[in-house]
């Protein structure tokens, strides 16, 4: 393939680059206006119902949630040090780095699920059987809280899957540009800073 | 500094603010706890974005695509807390 050809229609690499980051951002951009609808709704029940707000949210498994953070964390390195590899022309480092980005991934689902079986025994999820609540205000906190994880981990899942792509391309990880490395790490990066804000608004908000 | 030492870095700043949220909420704050929460994940969220997201590196046009639903979400949440917060002055 000729080289003006590889960046059809623009000029060359690093116009091709501007505009798919920008595009990219832009996307995100909408991400993180979806994810805000949420987050409102945390501050209108917290301002509505402060006292049964922190209650409901000391239901909640915080060292687990603190542990998730830290999951999330680390895989957001490993994504950013594939973006280097890739652009030092290490596609093997590269490749790496997505995998052990993308089992940390895995490992907050893991986690979550683990949350989530805890919730339902203790019958906190609501629309089981078991589901029991000390009142309004902690049904829609708890409601609030499989919205807002749920989505999120939905997030998760597809950014295990976006990686997992990225690390399976041969060209992926050989261009010296990391153009869709680059894009796949922005969408695990912006997956946690979500959840960077749901962690104090759902976990913290609990501590007494 | 390399590029993968400075990555580092970020990520060791990142693990330091979780354990100082961690232990901030166990303190007797009070009404502060959740300021003092929101303004470090704000902290954290800006190192990913300047570091893990190459916010550093990027021109004028990105850096306001990546700000610009932040903008618009400080809207959002100014009006609902307006709305919110001022209800019992109508009783």
């Amino acid at each position: 393939m000729a080289e003006e050809e590889r960046f059809a229609p623009f000029a060359d690499a690093a116009r091709a680059r501007d505009a798919d980051r920008l595009g990219m951002l832009i996307f995100l951009a909408s991400e993180i206006m979806l994810f805000g609808g949420i987050f409102a709704a945390a501050l209108a029940l917290r301002l509505e119902h402060g006292p049964d707000y922190a209650a409901a949210a000391g239901h909640l498994k915080l060292w687990l949630g603190t542990a998730n953070t830290a999951i999330l964390l680390t895989s957001s390195l490993m994504a950013a040090l594939a973006v280097e590899a890739a652009r030092a022309g290490a596609p093997r480092r590269a490749a790496r780095a997505l995998l052990a980005a993308l089992l940390l991934g895995c490992a907050f689902l893991a986690v979550k699920g683990v949350e989530y079986a805890g919730e339902y025994r203790e019958g906190l999820m609501p629309g089981t059987a078991t589901a029991h609540f000390d009142g309004p205000a902690q049904t829609l906190f708890m409601n609030l809280y499989f919205v807002g994880t749920g989505l999120h981990a939905v997030h998760v899942t597809i950014g295990i899957l976006l990686m997992a792509m990225a690390a399976l391309s041969q060209r992926a990880r050989q261009d010296r540009n990391a153009m869709l490395i680059g894009n796949v790490a922005l969408y695990w990066h912006l997956v946690d800073v979500v959840w960077l804000f749901l962690y104090p608004t759902l976990y913290l908000a609990g501590v007494r | 500094m390399s590029g993968t030492v400075r990555l580092l870095l970020a990520w060791a700043a990142l693990m330091a603010l979780l354990a100082l949220t961690l232990g901030a909420a166990f303190l007797p704050l009070g009404p502060a706890k959740p300021w003092i929460a929101f303004a470090i994940a704000t902290a954290k969220a800006a190192l990913v974005l300047w570091f893990f997201m190459e916010m550093r590196s990027e021109r004028g046009l990105a850096r306001l695509a990546m700000l610009a639903g932040f903008v618009w979400l400080a809207i959002l949440f100014a009006l609902t807390a307006t709305d919110y917060l001022t209800r019992a002055w109508m009783t």
